[in-house]
């Protein structure tokens, strides 16, 4: 059981480019919080969009428990959480109807995101990032999901919010057995979070 | 001697159409009062979407129509009216801005640096500008969308440098950076304080922040609540229950979250806007609390923390 990357490449097709990944192997177990460090450029948000299915790899394959990603149907059981949560969702829906598309919300999750009952009737614009990215949150964390890729998912957010958010984050990978995928330029928040790091070179 | 940039009492708001044609009047910024002196970097905290790039744009004198500003801003000992910052703008006065996409994506970063002169001189000082930055004389050849965000950010600098300023305003200058580069971003515009200009850092990063800041005035629903010296922070001699909150919720100092949510604009009631969250809040601080001197810095409390290790 585990999310697997195995001799993942990949490179934005254009004349004379080296690939941006090659030959990226990886391994997420339930459970664990596995850190993704390296400077910007190196390809880690592009891996994490390889790993949910955003994008499709060059060569190499993508293994969840198992199955390669693209035989699994429904809900994909990787999802990804971004670092921009207003461009994570339609700008033109009401939040309460973006939530809805991916099924019904666990009881619970909106007050334990402290998402108020009245933010399911606005648009994201009227919203800030940080009520943006508990939505996001509490769409990524369906029944079957098996593991989260965090991408800088508080980078933009203020110190409080961040501390609440990952400590929401921790209970629930604790309580599901999920495995976290953790991308962060903030080493302090990398240590705290993190069971293993990798580091892209 | 004497300072750089006063703003004293300075309050911003918007009106915006209610129900009906009911116009509102929407504050975003309240009482904000803060001093910069030559070869200081004072930095000014607070949640992203905050409002608090406003108090660069009020500075500036680019806010939108629909806009109101009072109080007193003062540059160089004098009155900055807006004519006078139309007229320093750019020049004595710049602005960093927060995204890459200020920079004209059309145009190679070697004119956009020269502002379109050609001259053997403008050509020599910008190349000087690009080589402090460490970038390539090859930048100057490049357009935009060719740098990396590092590279992009100290094109911004190296712009804003080429003038000479007295006053450096830094708006976000640090996103999407990672540590290596952040940090490279922010020592230049201590740089800048170091040859004896004033630097305004408005940043939602407190960390970063105290990497070069002198003062940090922190920020919350639209006042601010508290200005310290950036030594108090590591010393444990914050005053304000919200500026403790913030750094005990630091990754490495406890993570601890407080509940709740900051007040957006218009969501802000009567008396001290951190009251809903104060763990040491009593009936009075729902009535008038003024900003006033304690220990050395400003403190925007009724019963402020006193000094003491957390
Ligand atoms: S004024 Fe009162 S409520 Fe506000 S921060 Fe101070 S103690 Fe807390």
């Amino acid at each position: 059981m585990s999310l697997e990357a195995k001799q993942l490449t990949f490179g934005y097709r254009r004349k004379g480019k080296e690939p941006v990944l090659e030959g990226i192997d990886l391994t997420l177990e339930p459970g664990e919080r596995l850190g993704l460090a390296g400077p910007s450029g190196r390809g880690k948000t592009t891996l994490c969009k390889l790993l949910a299915g955003y994008e499709r790899p060059d060569s190499g394959l993508v293994l969840v428990d198992g199955r390669p990603l693209k035989a699994y149907r429904g809900i994909c059981p990787v999802q990804m959480i971004w670092q921009h949560p207003e461009t994570a969702v339609d700008p033109l829906m009401k939040l309460g109807d973006t939530l809805k598309e991916g099924g019904p919300v666990e009881e619970g999750l909106l007050e334990a995101l402290h998402i108020q009952p009245a933010w399911l009737e606005r648009y994201p614009t009227e919203l800030s990032g940080g009520e943006l990215q508990r939505f996001c949150i509490a769409r990524a964390l369906r029944p079957g999901v098996r593991y989260l890729l965090c991408d800088e998912v508080s980078a933009m957010l203020d110190l409080i919010t961040q501390a609440q958010i990952w400590t929401f984050l921790l209970d629930q990978a604790e309580r599901r057995n999920l495995g976290l995928l953790i991308v962060s330029h903030n080493s302090p928040l990398m240590e705290r979070l993190c069971t293993r790091v990798q580091t892209l070179a | 001697m004497q300072p750089i940039l006063e703003v004293k009492d300075l309050s911003i708001s918007f009106t915006q159409y209610g129900r009906g044609t009911k116009q509102v009047l929407l504050p975003v910024i309240q009482d904000l009062s803060l001093t910069i002196a030559p070869g200081q970097v004072v930095a000014v905290v607070g949640s992203s979407g905050s409002g608090k790039s406003l108090l660069a744009h009020g500075i500036l004198g680019i806010l939108p129509y629909n806009s109101h500003m009072a109080g007193e801003i003062t540059f160089l000992g004098q009155p900055l009216t807006p004519q006078r910052a139309a007229a320093v703008r750019g020049k004595e006065i710049v602005l960093v801005p927060q995204g890459v996409t200020y920079l004209d994506p059309l145009m190679k970063v070697g004119p956009q640096i020269r502002k379109g002169r050609r001259d053997q001189a403008a050509k020599a000082a910008s190349r000087a500008v690009l080589e402090r930055y460490g970038l390539g004389t090859d930048t100057e050849e490049r357009y935009p969308f060719e740098l990396s965000g590092g590279m992009a950010r100290r094109v911004l600098i190296a712009t804003a440098a080429a003038a000479t300023p007295k006053l450096v305003i830094a708006d976000e200058p640090t996103p999407g950076l990672d540590a290596r580069s952040a940090k490279r971003v922010l020592s230049h515009f201590r740089e800048l304080a170091d040859g004896g200009a004033g630097v305004l850092l408005i940043t939602h990063d407190l960390e970063l922040a105290l990497t070069i800041s002198h003062r940090v005035a922190v920020f919350y629903a639209g006042e601010t609540v508290e200005e310290a010296n950036a030594a108090d922070f590591t010393a444990g001699k914050l005053r304000h229950p919200y500026t403790r909150a913030l750094w005990n919720a630091l990754p490495q100092n406890g993570f601890v979250p407080i509940p709740g949510a900051q007040p957006g604009p218009g969501q802000v009631g009567e008396g001290c806007p951190f009251a809903p969250r104060c763990p040491k809040g009593r009936p009075e601080c729902l009535g008038p609390v003024p900003y006033r001197a304690l220990d050395g810095g400003l403190v925007r409390c009724l019963y402020p923390e006193g000094g003491e290790r957390p």
